[in-house]
């Protein structure tokens, strides 16, 4: 009796085994992974941090403070004078020392600034867009917060950060999305009709992937006019990042295209008449899609840290455009980081986002290989 | 094998010749020329500018005649090995160029020994003792050294040097020896500062290779050989050192080829942060000033260096698997 009900759980098990689709056989996989899933979440957080970080900083990043320049991070405290309080900060203060003229800061415990949330503060554009005054954290009451500092100039290193977290995360993303189309297209056409053609393409890219990567970048950098605006640069930078990242995925287009450009199915539609580029796109490319979306998930931290390593030799993004290249700028002077430690914060973040986008490619790889149990 | 490297040497020359091209492109890209950064240095400086003697660097240069004059110019010297005049510098570029390209490499060539000696262990120590506590040890730390930009290791070394020991650690020489010709008591004082630049360069490839070589001897420690000659009663170190290992160290030696190149082009990023004499911060200046045959050299020298890298991993590769070499006679 037992084995007939377990046979029939095994097999109902084993239908929807067999009826799922790839996608779904994909996700069941990943959801094995839990780092990966973790990680999946913090990317996902990061994106939206980067969607509304007008709303969730709570200062202008760009609006300077003389009297706040290089303070250090408020700690955040639930104990005032032995009794448990909402979160709140101690307010600080300045003392200039008049012969080394040296700034000092301490707190002034004698009051507590409560932390407020959906509190007015400076008013700002949300995507250029709707006006508005409300953020999501502050102290209200024209006080400020620094959860995580402040840079020479009094801005507030934590909105900066998540301010440079939008350009830092989307400037990866649109360059691989530019090196995919580039990638896809070329690869895609070498690897189907192959003979000369391929071995031009071929050779042309093992040219370039002989190039060192890094110089070429420099170089490429160094071309742009430095009287260009912030948005001109940024899709400069994306276009250098893509124009060196695309002939990975080339590669990998190419081997996939030539393996599946035998197989009858390709073979079934050349012979109803399909034109060849709606065959190539229609119906080779989505034979290895999950794959190209694991090479994309990998490349975007590569870019990520492209981006950072241009801005942070001064050869990418220039101020007053933010993103955690720029950030890093400041971490140059190695004796202003020794004194103000929290100017390494940016760093944190890079880290961070470059290792979940790795662990979740990582999950993704398993997941989507078809062999692996 | 011998027709083999003869073919891949004669590949060479077409790859480096579009190589120059596409640099000399590059290089010319900005708009004006080293005179048009050098007027506008001395207008900001406040000082004269002097028609007569513009024209007669530009002349000097050969910065008036077209851009194909230009580049056969600069190609046909670097081919003997005259790399042309550094404009900044005024001092020919092969003078400016040799000891730090020696430096570079001498860093990525200790560099890469150093990932081999650091990686193959625990690679090793990695599979076979797979999901154990240690294992997972070194996978986390292997994967925050792949996320971590050389540029930021650096940072945070300079951090740390100057918190505990109140000093930086950049350069690659004691102040005395700066400019002083070579000698044993330099080579040793150079020994003694190379190994900030050699770990910091070497960690992310290492964290690289120790998940390559983890999965791959995973892979043959399920073979059937395996249990073949553990059931035959060899002892499990021995074992290990005579059959999968030497299958799985394979690609430790197909990735010299990309792994050198990366070594050269990351040395130049982290060279500038730990302010090391050799060729990155040079070409950085030069590219910034429009220093355009010295810029240019030095892409051509490391493009040259890349290829030689790529050349060497596919011999090797021939050489110990006989798949390729055979594959590459038949073709």
């Amino acid at each position: 009796m037992t084995d007939k009900i377990e046979h029939a759980e095994t097999s109902t098990m084993d239908e929807r085994f067999f009826m799922a689709s790839q996608w779904r056989l994909m996700w069941w996989k990943f959801q094995d992974h839990k780092l990966a899933l973790f990680s999946s979440g913090v990317v996902v957080l990061f994106y939206l941090v980067a969607i509304f970080c007008e709303c969730l900083a709570p200062n202008d990043p760009l609006r300077r403070n003389a009297s706040r320049s290089y303070a250090p991070p408020q700690r955040v405290r639930l104990f005032h004078q032995c009794q448990i309080r909402w979160p709140f900060v101690y307010p600080q203060v300045q003392h200039i020392d008049s012969e080394t003229l040296a700034r000092t800061y301490t707190n002034d415990t004698s009051t507590t600034l409560p932390i407020k949330f959906f509190v007015k503060g400076d008013p700002y554009w949300l995507w250029e867009l709707i006006p508005m005054e409300r953020r999501l954290i502050g102290l209200g009451s024209g006080e400020r917060l620094y959860l995580l500092g402040a840079d020479r100039l009094g801005r507030d290193l934590y909105s900066r950060i998540l301010y440079g977290g939008r350009i830092s995360l989307s400037i990866g993303l649109v360059g691989v999305t530019i090196s995919l189309v580039l990638g896809v297209i070329i690869g895609g056409v070498s690897g189907y009709y192959g003979g000369r053609l391929d071995n031009i393409v071929q050779r042309f890219i093992e040219i370039l992937r002989s190039f060192p990567t890094i110089p070429l970048w420099l170089a490429l950098s160094a071309a742009m006019p430095a009287d260009w605006s912030q948005l001109r640069v940024y899709f400069c930078m994306t276009v250098i990042l893509a124009l060196i990242g695309w002939t990975g995925l080339a590669r990998v287009v190419r081997g996939k295209i030539l393996a599946l450009r035998e197989e009858d199915y390709a073979m079934a539609a050349k012979v109803c008449g399909v034109r060849e580029f709606t065959i190539l796109m229609k119906h080779l490319v989505p034979g290895f899609l999950s794959h190209l979306i694991v090479t994309v998930t990998l490349a975007i931290p590569a870019m990520i840290l492209a981006e950072t390593s241009l801005s942070f030799l001064r050869l990418g993004l220039r101020p007053p455009t933010i993103s955690w290249g720029v950030l890093l700028q400041d971490a140059q002077n190695i004796r202003a980081v020794s004194l103000y430690p929290w100017l390494m914060f940016p760093a944190a973040f890079v880290i961070v986002a470059v290792l979940m986008f790795n662990f979740m490619g990582d999950g993704l790889r398993d997941a989507a290989d078809p062999y692996s149990h | 094998m011998v027709t083999f490297i003869i073919r891949r040497l004669l590949m060479m020359i077409p790859t480096l010749f579009v190589i120059s091209v596409i640099t000399f492109i590059i290089i010319q890209l900005p708009p004006g020329d080293y005179l048009t950064t050098y007027i506008a240095n001395l207008q900001e400086t406040g000082e004269e500018v002097d028609e007569a003697v513009i024209e007669s660097l530009r002349v000097r240069y050969g910065l008036d005649q077209p851009l194909p004059v230009q580049y056969w110019k600069w190609i046909s010297g670097v081919v003997v090995g005259d790399f042309g005049q550094s404009f900044a510098m005024n001092k020919p570029v092969s003078e400016l160029i040799w000891e730090r390209l020696g430096l570079t490499v001498t860093i990525s060539l200790v560099t890469l020994v150093f990932t081999w000696i650091v990686a193959i262990p625990i690679g090793i120590y990695s599979a076979t003792h797979q999901y154990k506590l240690s294992d997972y040890f070194f996978t986390f730390l292997g994967f925050i050294g792949m996320a971590t930009p050389a540029f930021l290791l650096a940072l945070v070394m300079m951090y740390l040097s100057y918190r505990w020991f109140g000093t930086g650690v950049g350069g690659l020489f004691s102040d005395e020896f700066v400019g002083a010709p070579w000698s044993w008591a330099k080579v040793i004082d150079l020994l003694k500062h190379l190994w900030v630049p050699v770990v910091v360069l070497g960690v992310a490839g290492t964290a690289g290779l120790i998940r390559v070589l983890r999965a791959n001897l995973l892979d043959q420690l399920e073979m059937p050989y395996v249990v073949t000659a553990r059931a035959k009663g060899l002892s499990e170190s021995r074992l290990l050192v005579k059959y999968p290992v030497r299958v799985a160290i394979n690609p430790v030696v197909s990735t010299i080829g990309w792994m050198l190149p990366q070594l050269v082009s990351g040395a130049v990023i982290v060279a500038m942060v730990l302010s090391l004499p050799t060729v990155g911060p040079l070409l950085l200046r030069a590219l910034m000033e429009q220093d355009m045959y010295l810029a240019g050299s030095i892409v051509m020298l490391l493009s040259l260096l890349t290829v030689i890298g790529t050349l060497v991993s596919d011999i090797l590769l021939a050489w110990v698997d006989p798949r390729i070499r055979f594959g590459g006679q038949e073709a």
